[in-house]
């Protein structure tokens, strides 16, 4: 891998596993990724893959016990983030990174006005005084589309709608004064279908006007298709496809990848048939994976040798990989 | 292009509204707790309760205003007067001291025990269920069973045991008091903590940056509020009838202080010749804990989630 000046981002073979009394629950094993500067990743998979684990796992807030990072490197600007001290993790939180909760509904203290709980960025990382932070916060809750801002700020998060309120998320992980990346865990999926389209058009007008790094965690491929630049396909834990989003799309090589786009309604490439295709099985039960290939149990090429190992990375172009003992070259 | 691929958001058009015209000013009535207070109004025991809470309340505040005389002044000459008789309303104890101005004074000592030790329970138990839940670990089990232990005595022996040792007196009937009180907040809070701390929100708080402390104190505590107000209005209650108790055995407020336990433990003697001087201290501590009881029940109905339907 090069050294790339404009790479806000990279996470090295990581493994978050949470030790439980049922057996150590592998939800994140061995997955790397990263996000260049101004630029949306998105992970893909389906519930349960770790992509939630892993972006928790980005900002340090994975609980600890039973969760804990045992191997890997979280580089971010050259730094690696799993060797700092709480102090030094708190004053990247909310001022390098921030992150946007998949439930706007809950993600807001309810006994505060949101004016405050924005301000709050500003008095924990720039020592501001309440009255210039709510002064900040009336101006985020402006860039990001609330209507009289003035009169919002003193709202309770009850009396707005989640559209709203995501809005309200997505002002508080731009209080950041100098943002590096968001992370954004399924941001539009407690919303409903017109309001998600409004927060991914107000993302990406952000990333433009700021310059933003975005790391997007969904399991929708249609906000894959409109978002992402780059797409990493995850499965039980593991990373099966990592591909720039048009290549992905127009030739996936993963059966997992394939099968999640067969899935979508109303797909004129991938689902010609009359009847919707959905994968057989469901995700194999973390605590009891083998060495193989987690997809082998539901997998239509899976062979012998797909229980015995996980394969190695296949790379079919400099930026398109696979991991598959038998994926084939594209368009099938 | 990867825009073949239908997003779930489809409708362009939908995609660049933007909430427009005119915003209707904010609706006042939606303030948080304003649902409760409705509710709250449409019990009349709870109302009752506020009621006679704050009737004492005011009666203490207005002691000396209200008081027909002085509560530690005897008058030798009018021992055992009955209540109308001589000018005493509520009659006049074996020293002569008007009953009614002594109930009228005992109300402020007795509020003042309620609400010093009901402080000392909150303010210990408080910071001891916060961080025990929020941290959890070894810290909260040893704490969690020290707690237990004090929960296995008779609160009322307890606070005897603690009058004893230091001495007894009004202060340390305060500080027993409180004392006493401390497990029951600590569980209350550290039961609500345990809950609250798994909230998406501190989630959030968290990804903002704010430290453990800020957490702790400035988020969850906020929202663990609504039991610690139910659990410190019956401690206060609690409170005010061990206060009681104390001065009754002697060891809470010393002669010739003008405090309700106090002034029913002398007039036990007269009990048979005199009711009115054990009678009307009795009547006033029942129906200063009964009041802080029913406000209490009022409370927990519209603030405890579990006891709604």
């Amino acid at each position: 891998m090069t050294v790339n000046g404009n790479r806000v981002l990279s996470v090295e073979n990581l493994h978050t596993y949470f030790f439980t009394q049922k057996g150590i629950v592998r939800a994140v094993n061995g997955v790397s990724f990263s996000v260049d500067k101004g630029r949306t990743l998105c992970l893909v998979g389906e519930s349960g893959c770790g992509k939630s684990v892993a972006s928790l796992s980005i900002m340090r807030l994975i609980a600890t016990p039973p969760g804990r990072i045992v191997e890997g490197r979280i580089l971010f600007e050259g730094k690696d983030l799993l060797t700092l001290g709480d102090a030094e993790m708190r004053a990247i939180r909310g001022r390098r990174i921030s992150m946007i909760f998949q439930e706007p509904m809950t993600s807001l203290n309810p006994v505060f006005k949101i004016g405050r709980q924005i301000g709050e960025v500003f008095m924990v990382h720039e020592g501001m005084k309440a009255r210039a932070a709510r002064a900040k916060a009336i101006e985020l809750l402006r860039l990001v589309g609330i209507p009289a801002p003035e009169q919002r700020v003193d709202d309770y998060p009850h009396q707005l709608s989640g559209g709203m309120r995501q809005r309200v998320m997505i002002a508080m992980a731009l209080a950041s004064p100098e943002p590096g990346l968001l992370i954004a865990d399924e941001p539009t999926t407690a919303l409903d279908v017109t309001i998600q389209a409004q927060i991914l058009d107000l993302l990406r007008d952000l990333q433009r006007r700021v310059g933003l790094s975005i790391l997007l965690i969904t399991h929708n491929m249609g906000v894959v298709a409109e978002m992402a630049d780059d797409v990493a396909v995850l499965y039980a834990g593991r990373k099966v496809e990592a591909a720039p989003t048009a290549e992905l799309l127009a030739s996936p090589l993963h059966p997992y990848t394939r099968g999640l786009l067969n899935s979508i309604p109303g797909n004129p490439k991938y689902a010609q048939a009359e009847r919707l295709e959905s994968i057989p099985g469901s995700v194999p039960n973390l605590t009891a994976l083998g060495p193989g290939c987690p997809f082998e149990n539901r997998c239509p090429l899976a062979q012998a040798l797909c229980r015995e190992r996980f394969p190695e990375e296949m790379a079919v172009s400099a930026t398109h990989s696979v991991w598959c003992h038998f994926a084939q070259t594209p368009a099938t | 292009m990867p825009t073949s691929i239908p997003a779930s958001a489809t409708s362009d058009g939908a995609v660049e509204t933007r909430p427009a015209g005119p915003v209707p000013p904010p609706d006042r009535d939606d303030t948080p707790f304003h649902d409760q207070w409705v509710q709250f109004t449409q019990s009349r025991a709870a109302v009752l309760g506020l009621g006679i809470v704050v009737l004492f309340f005011l009666l203490a505040l207005f002691a000396s205003v209200l008081a027909p005389g002085d509560p530690i002044a005897q008058h030798l000459d009018a021992q055992l007067a009955r209540p109308l008789h001589g000018g005493y309303l509520l009659g006049s104890d074996d020293l002569g001291r008007d009953i009614l101005s002594r109930i009228l004074y005992g109300a402020r000592i007795s509020l003042l025990v309620g609400a010093i030790s009901v402080s000392i329970s909150i303010t210990v138990g408080g910071v001891v269920g916060l961080l025990s839940g929020y941290f959890g670990g070894l810290v909260d089990l040893l704490v969690m069973r020290l707690i237990d232990i004090m929960l296995a005595f008779p609160s009322i022996l307890l606070a005897i045991v603690i009058c004893a040792a230091l001495g007894p007196s009004l202060q340390n009937a305060m500080i027993a008091i409180g004392v006493i009180g401390i497990p029951s907040i600590a569980r209350i809070v550290r039961a609500s903590v345990l809950a609250e701390k798994e909230m998406d929100y501190v989630t959030a708080e968290r990804s903002l940056g704010a430290s453990h402390l800020r957490l702790v104190f400035s988020a969850i505590l906020p929202n663990c509020l609504a039991p610690l107000i139910v659990q410190a209005t019956l401690a206060y209650a609690g409170a005010i009838i061990s206060a009681a108790g104390l001065s009754f055995l002697g060891l809470g407020a010393q002669p010739p202080t003008p405090e309700w336990g106090f002034m029913v433990s002398s007039g036990k003697e007269y009990i048979s010749t005199a009711w009115w001087v054990i009678t009307f201290p009795g009547l006033a501590i029942l129906l200063a804990v009964l009041g802080f009881n029913l406000l209490g029940d009022g409370l927990r109905d519209v603030l405890d989630p579990r006891m709604k339907e």
